[in-house]
């Protein structure tokens, strides 16, 4: 004869307990925040600037993030850092493919973001044609505080459990992403 | 002594029926090429003593598709590139000296700067050369719109030497030097890629920047600088 749990006899209320559940996926949140590994996919000069944020002076390890890794099984976020080419793409979705939910992925530079000062036939206009994007950090390098920024806007949305799901692309780009960058049109 | 050394003269003596054409410029010498005679004209220069480039420093290539045609593809004194909108125009406080037989003298042609022009560095110094067809002319002449280009510089002489050799669009095939130089391997496989310039000869003659399913040859003027081809995604 299976003993009946607790629930079973009766003696627990299951429907006033979603306190629990709420109180555990914050707590989840909580701990997916503060311990980041993130998977440093560094391409271009952009790399300059993760190094330093991650480095002592701007300190990225004081928000749990202090660890690369460089295995996509073991690591939760992609920082794709740097110009991403149309022979690399494969590559990154590869290994995007490859990382364990949960994952998010950080578009680091203008780059990645958008395809930055490129326009030509080598590169990606914008990873988040490729792969879903879920931050992302403008500057061309980017400053570090700017990094820091975008990395606490991460936690937040570590926090809340958000995750983007389908490469969005263009449309989804946050306003200030959408304005042209060719030069002759800010003249 | 090897400074006093004329290239120029050494391989004219040396490849009549090789050499197109000569160029010095304030110790830089460039020899015009034909391309059957490339691989002889390298191995001699490779392998004997008073020249002795051992060290193939760069191979390039050039496309002179709109050379000429374009204002920005040419500035000359008398008609420079425009500037850009934030610049004023400088003026120009240069003055270079003329030497040989031309000393002190202004020329009535020239434009502020008294710069000289290659032609009449070459045509003033040096032994008498075959003059170099401009390349406007020479590009729209058959057989002449690229150009593969080698800087060759030699330790033990500490010269360098520059090597052109015009090829045409439609059957553009070149020696490899890669027997001569290990260094042309990556270098051909890059001209290759970006021009088209086929190389007879190369060990493992593939697309080194740009991938295999990649149509065309992107670096000539005539492709489209900013058509994409993605392997993923859209073409944006």
């Amino acid at each position: 004869m299976a003993a009946l749990t607790a629930m079973e006899r009766g003696l627990v209320d299951v429907s006033r307990l979603s306190w629990m559940t709420t109180k555990l996926e914050a707590a989840l949140g909580w701990a997916r925040k503060y311990s980041i590994f993130q998977y440093p996919f560094v391409t271009a000069c952009c790399g300059m600037e993760y190094m330093a944020t991650a480095c002592s002076h701007y300190d990225v390890d004081r928000f749990g993030a202090g660890f690369p890794r460089f295995s996509p099984r073991q690591a939760d976020v992609l920082f794709v850092v740097g110009t991403v080419s149309h022979k690399l793409a494969p590559v990154l979705k590869r290994v995007y493919d490859q990382m364990v939910e949960p994952k998010w992925v950080v578009a680091f530079g203008v780059c990645t973001c958008t395809g930055g000062f490129y326009d030509n036939y080598a590169t990606v206009m914008g990873i988040d044609t490729i792969i879903p994007v879920d931050i992302y950090i403008p500057g061309c390098p980017p400053r570090p505080e700017n990094v820091l920024d975008g990395l606490m806007k991460l936690q937040e949305k570590m926090q809340h459990g958000v995750k983007a799901t389908l490469p969005q692309g263009p449309s989804a780009r946050p306003a200030e992403l959408l304005a042209s960058h060719r030069p002759e049109e800010h003249l | 002594m090897s400074e006093n050394l004329s290239l120029s003269a050494l391989m004219q003596e040396q490849f009549p029926q090789w050499v197109l054409g000569t160029h010095q410029y304030r110790g830089d010498e460039t020899l015009l090429i034909k391309r059957e005679g490339l691989l002889e004209v390298c191995r001699f220069l490779r392998d004997d003593p008073r020249t002795a480039f051992n060290f193939l420093m760069d191979l390039t290539c050039v496309d002179y598709l709109t050379f000429g045609k374009r204002l920005e593809s040419m500035p000359t004194t008398a008609t420079p590139s425009p500037l850009p909108y934030f610049m004023k125009p400088k003026p120009v406080t240069e003055q270079w000296e003329r030497t040989g037989d031309r000393a002190g003298t202004i020329r009535a042609g020239d434009r502020a700067g008294n710069i000289l022009s290659g032609e009449e560095v070459s045509a003033a110094a040096g032994p008498p050369t075959e003059e170099v067809p401009r390349a406007a002319e020479r590009a729209a002449a058959d057989g002449a719109r690229l150009e593969v280009v080698y800087h060759l510089y030699s330790h033990t002489r500490t010269r360098r030497l520059r090597l052109k050799v015009p090829v045409g669009a439609a059957d553009a095939v070149v020696d490899s030097v890669t027997g001569l130089w290990k260094a042309a391997d990556w270098f051909e496989r890059e001209v290759w890629d970006m021009f088209g310039v086929r190389f007879e000869g190369h060990p493992n003659l593939k697309r080194i920047l740009m991938y295999e399913p990649f149509d065309g040859h992107p670096l000539r003027k005539d492709y489209p600088v900013n058509k994409r081809q993605p392997l993923l995604g859209p073409t944006n």
